[in-house]
């Protein structure tokens, strides 16, 4: 197959960037995207410029590193499917594909395809856990769990964090990630204590952060390689809305955890 | 913020729906004194709670607090509009496909901008009458009406805002469920039908006023009623 | 130079040996922990349940990770689940039971009292799971659901779908954010170790290079705990991640940690076979799968004809027929070796001939699709997704894959590598699996020694030493960052010809063909003769292009490339040393006559321990004694 690219250059953070052109040949439709940039940077290396950096890690849809806005679609065109699992089978010979990085001010590129996704860890940091410390724990056995509620909150903790919502949302929000996180947790009997202050902390980080405003458009789901549901979105407002109006504000960073 | 703009498009919404009740009225006929029963609708409004409360009060209050709940409700879309655009500084040189987005929900800002405009033409065509394409007479809202929408382009504007509205409603409704976590419209078919079909009935509701005169199946005014004396107005 | 071997088992029967240690062991009193700084390198299940556990206990901790985020270690790729002898089936599963499983899986060469307490240490692993919000399977009435896997007798398995992984990381990563917030965790993403800074005989400190900005620093401690995983990438293709390596743990070891058993391996037989010579990586495919799929190849060598038009008096079930009482679910190395025996004599199908079919047909003919799907349906849609093809009608490919590596520095009993000071947990020590891994014990090995070991036995080392008295303006730390920026400066001015990745290549199929599944002596020799060639081709002729001061993914790569290169050769050494079949490792030369492993109990039950002695010297061998007390060993026969 040949194909031609059209890629984001960015040298580093304070670099404009350009879209850049090439042409690549040799491709095969067993290849998967990924390797398919490999094959390209390793074009690139033989002539001598900078191969074209982007995130990537286990490379089997699980550790949510690569992040590939494709033909202006978050991981491409393949639904539940991460850009790692993208095999280049579905796209036809001489295609042009645009490649482009995540796009969110809370998302900095760092260079070319690869952005700063810490702002999700943040979000975590500010509620995302219950507070037990390491050591001797009652019986799991001891406090039932109904199949159906641990089944829906792994629904929920199956986000790998890719931060694919986010680059799908036209408003460039990060509802569905939070609402994931809040719901894995606020699902729980082992989450309750901390239910209402978790989600008040989350969400305010999450808008302290940068993120646009959630309109519902329900991009998210769609371009979500685990897809995961935006009734977790709703489920997140009943909780912040029942903690704004009901339960004492009592944000993370004044307690002592300890 | 977001909670915000739910809120007030519940009580927008619940004026909405009242109006069109109201405007049926217009369809209902006339009483047995010949006075319109739209008419009659018309003057219960000005004097609803009287004599507890001063003519006029009560419909005064709803227009306040309709006032009020829009400029809230435009007010925090812009805001909301204002943080969206700058969570995206750069945006993207292929444009963003969407798959799952329905039309009403990607010209949300567009139909209510639109819709904006559209309540101030028709505030002051009916209520304050300071636009006068067609005459309109103190008190006589039934022969205003048949003036206003037997003209065929003011029937079809009517038609179209109400087309807009209806596509505004329909996320709307559909994303009032979601916001304030009342539950999932994608997971609840009957939120989501619920959606479809507000949308679906006060389009229809409102249209078939102007569609009927505009279609001459409506009869012509009464002559002048003296019964009734107080400013010109149609429902709040 | 010489390594002192001292592997501080306590005293005392099996059983009580962890709690004695526990009772008898220094503690550091909660105001004294924040006056020590503890380095943690890696965020795995072992490195972020330690941060995270040390972290709560007071002590400072400066946690690294090179990915963007400590969540994505390549522990989240786990599927299957984690082992814990809670017996809530009624089965007659006990401690004993699950250490006598993990010591007999290892082919017995692994230390008894560590894997007594790992056994005895899984059912808390659960305990402290649950309550972090791990979402655990569960029956219907509320209670733990447990599944059975590899091959064992009892139901001990709690999973999470088929993302165990992930969710158990994600609970120790929830734990590590609660102490990045509180502050008592300092967290460095992006951030790769380069190397282990000694002074007096102590590890004090590591330099790293900041993957963005290129920078690089040191950072100094009162101890280092390596939770930087296994190596399995010296193959270049295997089922890790692609950031796998082996820098930290060779570093450790040029710095005077010994490295124990590089040479154990595990293959794991179900993978998605390369499509060719781009493959980046090999994906694997649940073990589960062999419960109701067939194993065969064509009878006639080379067959090119379609998997549907072979007859099936032409077909070679040859796992069934060589091992008619387990058939297809021989262990995980039997029935590597054999793919790889079979692919070897010319039987192998797909367009490499390194591959084998795992056939649904009879599966769906005997039980119904639909029983089928509803068992593995989603493994079909993933390897549909992968390769195009529909499992369901024509067979899978599949064929063994470098999957997980026991072998790792040399530690004792408080998980402390021969180095003072520096110390390793998880798939970076070489402690609890011996020769061979059971399924779905890894997880539970990471969270043992993150968890409940490493934040209580450090305690012991650290209350041993005044704190702190060693910054990062120590003289040892700014030599260390100068070799460094050297080293850096030379990767980058060899301007030669090949990617980093042609390198890795090349090395990646030499490990494969001689010292992958199957071994012996010539092939070693010849690998061992061949390893330095390449390496001398690395520092002669790569190319790498961009800069230092940022971020370079080829220059990252072209370091880890480098490790590797010299690591690879400490591999074949140890292989060749070990003059016995055990576990994963299978010398040729070392079999029964039908083929099986033989094991030399006599001569190899040791550990054996490598010295670093310097550049193009070669090792030098140390072996740590294996005592079989409460287990005396059995031999491993599953052909009767």
């Amino acid at each position: 197959m040949k194909l031609t690219l059209q890629v984001w250059r960015q040298r580093n953070a304070d670099d404009a960037g350009r879209m850049a052109r090439y042409r690549i040949d040799g491709v095969r439709p067993d290849m998967s995207f990924l390797e398919m940039m490999d094959l390209l940077n390793e074009q690139l290396n033989q002539r001598g410029e900078d191969p074209v950096a982007f995130d990537s890690d286990c490379r089997e849809g699980v550790c949510g590193t690569c992040s590939m806005v494709i033909n202006g679609r978050p991981h491409g065109p393949s639904r539940g499917t991460a850009t790692c699992q993208l095999y280049m089978r579905h796209f036809s010979d001489g295609a042009r594909i645009t490649i482009e990085p995540w796009r969110a001010k809370a998302f900095p590129v760092i260079r070319d395809l690869v952005v700063d996704r810490s702002a999700f860890d943040r979000i975590m940091q500010a509620g995302g856990y219950v507070t037990v410390h390491s050591g001797p724990k009652p019986d799991p056995n001891a406090l039932p769990v109904e199949p159906e509620v641990a089944e829906l909150a792994l629904d929920a903790a199956t986000c790998i964090g890719c931060g694919a919502c986010v680059a799908a949302c036209p408003n460039g929000a990060a509802m569905l990630y939070t609402a994931a996180k809040v719901s894995h947790l606020g699902l729980l009997p082992q989450g309750q204590p901390e239910r209402y202050q978790r989600v008040q902390s989350m969400v305010a980080q999450m808008e302290t952060e940068g993120f646009g405003a959630c309109r519902n458009y329900a991009e998210c789901e769609a371009a979500c390689p685990k897809k995961i549901s935006i009734s977790f979105i709703s489920r997140m407002n009943r909780d912040f809305l029942r903690a704004t109006l009901a339960e004492p504000v009592n944000p993370r960073g004044t307690m002592d955890s300890q | 913020m977001k909670a915000v703009v739910a809120v007030t498009g519940v009580i927008l919404f619940g004026f909405v729906l009242l109006h069109m009740l109201g405007n049926l009225k217009a369809l209902t006929g006339k009483d047995a004194q010949g006075v319109p029963h739209i008419d009659t609708y018309g003057r219960f409004l000005r004097t609803m709670g009287e004599p507890l409360l001063p003519h006029g009060f009560a419909l005064w209050s709803v227009r306040i607090v309709l006032l009020v709940a829009l400029v809230l409700h435009v007010g925090m879309v812009m805001r909301l509009e204002t943080q969206n655009r700058a969570a995206r500084p750069i945006r993207y040189h292929h444009r963003l496909v969407l798959v799952e987005s329905t039309v009403a929900a990607r010209t949300m800002l567009v139909t209510g901008m639109l819709l904006l405009v559209f309540i101030v033409i028709h505030v002051l065509q009916f209520t304050t009458g300071t636009i006068q394409v067609t005459p309109i007479e103190p008190e006589q809202v039934y022969t205003n009406l048949y003036n206003a929408f037997t003209v065929w382009f003011i029937a079809l504007f009517y038609v179209i805002a109400m087309g807009l509205l209806g596509l505004h409603l329909y996320h709307g409704v559909w994303s009032l469920f979601q916001t304030l976590g009342i539950d999932n419209p994608d997971r609840n078919r009957g939120l989501r039908l619920t959606a479809v079909m507000t949308a679906v009935i006060l389009f229809l509701g409102f249209c078939s006023v102007p569609l009927l005169f505009v279609m001459g199946t409506m009869p012509e005014p009464p002559g002048q009623t003296a019964a009734l004396a107080t400013p010109p107005e149609e429902s709040p | 130079m010489t390594i002192e071997l001292q592997a501080s088992i306590p005293h005392g029967r099996i059983e009580e040996k962890w709690v004695t240690h526990l009772d008898h062991i220094r503690l550091v009193g909660p105001r004294n922990r924040p006056k020590y700084t503890i380095i943690v390198v890696g965020t795995g299940l072992a490195g972020a349940a330690a941060a995270a556990s040390m972290g709560a206990m007071g002590y400072k901790i400066e946690c690294f990770c090179f990915q963007d985020s400590p969540r994505r270690a390549h522990s989240i790729a786990a599927q299957g689940g984690i082992n814990a002898a809670k017996d809530y089936r009624n089965e007659g599963d006990s401690v004993f039971r699950l250490f006598y499983d993990t010591q007999k899986g290892g082919d017995y060469r692994s230390r008894e009292a560590n894997v007594y307490r790992l056994a005895e240490l899984s059912m808390g692993i659960i305990d402290q799971a649950v309550a972090q919000g791990v979402p655990f399977a569960r029956e219907y009435g509320g209670l733990l659901a447990n599944r059975s896997f590899g091959g064992v007798l009892v139901e001990r398995t709690f999973y999470c779908r088929g993302e165990t992984g992930q969710q158990l990381l994600l609970g120790a990563n929830s734990a590590l954010a609660r102490e990045i917030h509180d502050g008592r965790v300092r967290m460095h993403t992006r951030t790769e170790l380069l190397d282990i800074v000694v002074v007096h005989g102590r590890a004090r400190g590591i330099v790293v290079r900041n993957l963005v900005t290129g920078e690089i620093s040191s950072f100094a401690g009162d101890a280092v705990v390596l939770a930087t995983g296994g190596y399995s990438n010296v193959y270049y293709l295997s089922t890790n991640a692609k950031g796998c390596n082996v820098t930290a743990t060779w570093r450790a070891h040029k710095k005077g940690a010994g490295f124990a058993n590089p040479c154990f391996c595990q293959i794991h037989p179900t993978c998605i076979p390369a499509a060719g010579e781009h493959q980046a990586k090999l994906t694997l495919m649940s073990e589960s799968l062999r419960n109701d799929g067939r194993i065969w190849v064509p009878r006639t060598k080379r067959d090119t004809r379609r998997a549907a038009e072979i007859p099936q008096d032409q077909r070679y079930y040859y796992l069934e027929e060589r091992y008619p009482r387990f058939g297809n679910l021989v262990p995980r190395d039997v029935a590597s070796r054999n793919a790889k025996d079979v692919c070897d004599e010319g039987f192998g199908v797909g367009p490499s001939g390194l591959g084998v079919y795992l056939d649904f047909r009879d599966a769906i003919g005997d039980r119904g699709a639909d029983v089928i799907e509803s068992r593995y349906g989603n493994l079909f849609e993933m390897y549909e997704r992968i390769t195009g093809e529909n499992p369901r009608q024509t067979p899978m490919l599949i064929y063994p894959a470098p999957h997980y590596t026991m072998g790792g520095l040399w530690v004792d009993y408080n998980l402390m590598t021969s180095l003072p000071g520096l110390f390793a947990i998880g798939e970076a020590n070489f402690s609890d699996h011996g020769a061979n891994r059971l399924g779905a014990s890894s997880l539970m090995q990471c969270l043992a020694d993150g968890y409940f070991i490493i934040p209580l036995t450090i305690g012991d080392y650290i209350s041993r030493h005044p704190n702190g008295e060693i910054g990062t303006e120590h003289p040892e730390f700014k030599e260390a960052e100068q070799t460094l920026r050297e080293r850096t400066a030379r990767l980058l001015s060899i301007h030669g010809t090949r990617s980093v990745e042609s390198f890795h290549r090349d090395l990646g199929k030499l490990m494969t063909d001689h010292c992958g599944i199957s071994r012996n002596e010539a092939g070693l020799q010849e690998a061992l003769k061949n390893i330095p060639e390449i390496r001398e081709a690395f520092w002669n002729d790569l190319a790498i292009n961009g800069g230092s001061a940022e971020l370079n993914q080829s220059l990252e790569h072209a370091g880890r490339v480098a490790d590797f290169l010299e690591f690879a050769e400490l591999m074949c050494i140890d292989a060749l040393t070990r003059e016995e079949s055990c576990g994963c490792h299978f010398r040729q030369e070392y079999q029964t006559r039908d083929g099986e492993a033989l094991r030399n109990d006599e001569e190899f039950a040791h550990v054996a321990v490598w010295e670093y002695t310097g550049e193009g010297r070669t090792p030098v061998l140390y072996k740590e004694p294996l005592h079989f007390e409460a287990l005396p060993p059995a031999r491993r026969d599953y052909k009767k």
